[in-house]
């Protein structure tokens, strides 16, 4: 991308040091690791109070549990980096599911062969998505509030009310073996992991990644600056399709049941795990650390709630108020700042306002680049 | 600047962080209490899993569950998805795999998806039963089925006969053309009216497809086509509410019977105003009652769940397991006017 070829300006130049703070305090002191801490406190109390938490099932449970939301997290964490939303995930999922089943029971295809053509499928969901959003210019919101709807309601029209059971054990065993006899680990987190690398690699290590923020932050700046918003837009749904899916195939597997209905409103856990990792609704920040320890840590609270025998209402009270706090906890911290801002100007270097107006600062860096 | 930023940002993460372990803690202090569920020597730990929570129906059946365990002594507790979907009711039986509980009680939100974590939990020790939805024979230890084919479409046919005096044209009301369920009853009904009650003929068949308007609007048809009709049979509960609807604000009311498989609360005001004698269905407060019952005799090893065993189920008094472990309720019961107010589903 023509973005790397600029030179900085300032590397020859710089007269103040590059960060204003050391590594471990720009590493150790963020919204990410907030929830990391509170994940190992959450998991070390249960561990302690929570009977039967600490015992050979739960994580392997767990685990099985969250991997379709693991899955799906990770493109979305991109999707709304860039300012937009997918409320499409599940409707995906659900589609996928049924392909799966369908090609497999009623045309004889094997389940790697109908695997794969429920992928592209997906991929073609989240290429519509994209193309609405990216091309045409539509609000993701509206577009994907359409394709749920219509993903779904193919999804229930192709299978109608009946569910697909019939698939080889060899492949439903598979969703739930362990990596090693008796670990904790299902097999899922395998392909998780790959995706993993791979999404980090792409978001914070890869220049494609760079634009990803820089769309979220402003994306005519992004535009000026050189990254191609459409099309990163566009890929990023495209991703969003293809993991569903995936995360479908798994599902479906898992479950030993491909039904129209399945994974119904997963969207919003997606979207409240993404959240509660730190990641920014009005896009341009968050990091991928901090959304796989919400998910998991979604996935803690409420495994440890069950296990108390709390109801699905108390859990969805407490996840609720969670997710609440932690948005609210943003605007908090927004509001302070604005206010530590007010009270330090007389002190403060001129450089102060930079905090607040990023997309105005990435709009003015990039003009000052050309 | 910056540095400010970060203190204030820690400062927010660790409140943010104190909030949330005071809120687990509030939660901690409720749950706690009963933490030991299945360890406890001696008492019978029973969960109870329906569909979904907040659904007048499971919440009868787990009343009637209720009762049956602290009869006998046990643990009870009632847990389960806000949605009825499998996946949502697998957490809850892979929750009680883990705490060990003697039994389980569920109503399958699908056959075969709950199958493999049954299994685990079968495995773990726990005992299962199911209700009301049966999930695949090889899953559980026992199915407390509410009613036969035969029972329901028996029932339906004796309050038809009995409502229009054994004589005249009748037609059903069904859900959709293709319900397994539906279809087996009535054609069992056509068999025992052609049977047992010659002078009733049966003109007409139609298809609401479990959808209030449609079922409406098919009522009304069925009246302007058959102006001689005598009575209607729905045996689906959403069939028999929308017809009553048609038929209390029509003239044919109290000249055209209707009676068929509905709930008490739907079918309360139509049975008060005179639309409605009678109407049949299971009790399910008996049924989540039976259903503990059974679940203690498998905890404690009263009966394996092979065919010819016998229990005995408190104030309901003794079954015995049939074919393919299963458990009869018995006849399905039949709601009117004078014992309406005693259901609340």
């Amino acid at each position: 991308m023509s973005t790397t070829t600029l030179d900085r300006p300032d590397r020859a130049t710089r007269t103040y040091p590059a960060y204003s703070t050391p590594l471990w305090r720009r590493v150790l002191l963020t919204r990410e690791f907030a929830v990391i801490a509170l994940l190992v406190a959450v998991i070390f109390y249960s561990n302690n109070n929570v009977p039967a938490f600490d015992g050979p099932l739960t994580f392997y449970y767990l685990f099985l549990d969250i991997a379709p939301i693991l899955l799906i997290a990770l493109p979305m964490t991109l999707v709304i980096i860039t300012g937009e939303i997918d409320l499409s995930v599940a409707s995906v999922v659900g589609l996928s599911s049924v392909l799966v089943g369908q090609l497999h029971a009623d045309h004889g295809l094997s389940i790697p062969v109908a695997g794969l053509i429920a992928i592209l499928v997906g991929a073609l969901c989240g290429a519509f998505n994209g193309f609405l959003v990216a091309y045409v210019g539509l609000p993701s919101l509206a577009v994907t509030i359409g394709t749920l709807a219509l993903y779904r309601g193919i999804a229930q029209g192709l299978l109608g009310t009946k569910a697909v059971t019939d698939f080889p054990e060899k492949w439903t065993d598979l969703a739930k073996e362990r990596i090693t006899e008796g670990s904790s680990y299902p097999m899922i987190l395998i392909p998780f992991l790959v995706l993993l690398v791979l999404f980090v690699w792409l978001l914070h290590f890869s220049n494609f990644g760079r634009g990803v923020y820089e769309i979220g932050l402003n994306d005519e700046a992004a535009h000026f600056s050189g990254v191609n918003v459409e099309r990163t837009k566009f890929l990023l749904f495209v991703m969003a399709g293809a993991v569903s899916a995936f995360a479908g195939i798994y599902f479906t597997l898992r479950f030993g049941s491909a039904r129209g209905d399945n994974a119904n409103g997963m969207e919003l856990q997606v979207i409240a795990a993404v959240l509660l990792g730190g990641v920014s609704i009005f896009g341009g920040r968050g990091a991928l650390h901090g959304v796989v320890a919400g998910v998991v840590l979604i996935g803690v609270i409420s495994s440890a709630m069950r296990l108390q025998g709390e109801t699905v209402n108390v859990i969805n009270i407490v996840i609720g108020t969670l997710l609440v706090l932690s948005v609210i906890s943003t605007s908090l911290v927004g509001w302070a700042r604005q206010l530590w801002a007010r009270r330090g100007r007389a002190g403060g270097p001129p450089s102060s306002e930079t905090g607040q107006h990023r997309p105005a600062v990435a709009a003015s860096e990039s003009t000052n680049e050309r | 600047m910056k540095i400010r930023n970060r203190r204030l940002s820690a400062l927010a993460a660790v409140s943010l962080v104190a909030s949330l372990a005071l809120t687990a803690c509030g939660s901690d202090s409720d749950g706690g209490s009963d933490g030991a569920s299945g360890s406890g020597g001696g008492s019978t730990s029973v969960t109870f899993l329906p569909k979904n929570l907040g659904n007048p129906y499971f919440d009868t059946s787990s009343k009637g569950g209720k009762k049956a365990v602290e009869e006998f002594g046990g643990k009870f507790d009632e847990v389960g998805p806000d949605t009825p979907s499998p996946d949502a009711q697998v957490q809850f039986i892979n929750t009680a795999a883990q705490q060990g509980v003697n039994a389980l009680v569920v109503s399958a939100n699908d056959p075969e998806a709950i199958c493999d974590a049954l299994n685990e939990a079968r495995d773990a020790g726990t005992k299962v039963v199911t209700f009301d939805s049966d999930t695949n024979p090889e899953c559980r230890d026992l199915f407390i089925n509410q009613a036969t084919a035969e029972g329901i479409a028996k029932v339906q046919v004796d309050l038809i006969a009995d409502q229009v005096g054994d004589k005249g044209e009748v037609a059903i009301l069904s859900a959709a053309a293709n319900a397994t369920n539906q279809n087996a009853w009535i054609d069992l009904m056509k068999k025992d009216l052609a049977d047992n009650h010659p002078d009733i003929k049966l003109v007409d068949t139609v298809y609401g497809d479990d959808d209030d308007q449609t079922s409406f609007d098919k009522t009304a048809a069925l009246l302007q086509s058959h102006p001689d009709l005598k009575g209607i049979i729905s045996p689906t509960t959403v069939g028999i509410a929308a017809a009553a609807r048609y038929l209390s604000t029509s003239d044919a009311k109290g000249k055209v019977a209707l009676t068929g498989l509905g709930t008490p609360n739907q079918m309360r005001e139509y049975v008060k105003d005179g639309t409605v004698t009678a109407f049949a269905l299971w009790n399910p407060e008996d049924l989540g009652y039976l259903s503990a019952y059974a679940a203690k005799a498998l905890a404690d090893g009263t009966i394996s769940g092979k065919e010819g065993d016998k229990f005995d189920a408190g104030d309901l008094g003794s079954f015995t397991v049939d074919a393919d472990a299963t458990v009869l309720l018995g006849d399905p019961y039949e709601f009117n006017a004078d014992n309406i107010d005693d259901f609340d589903f």
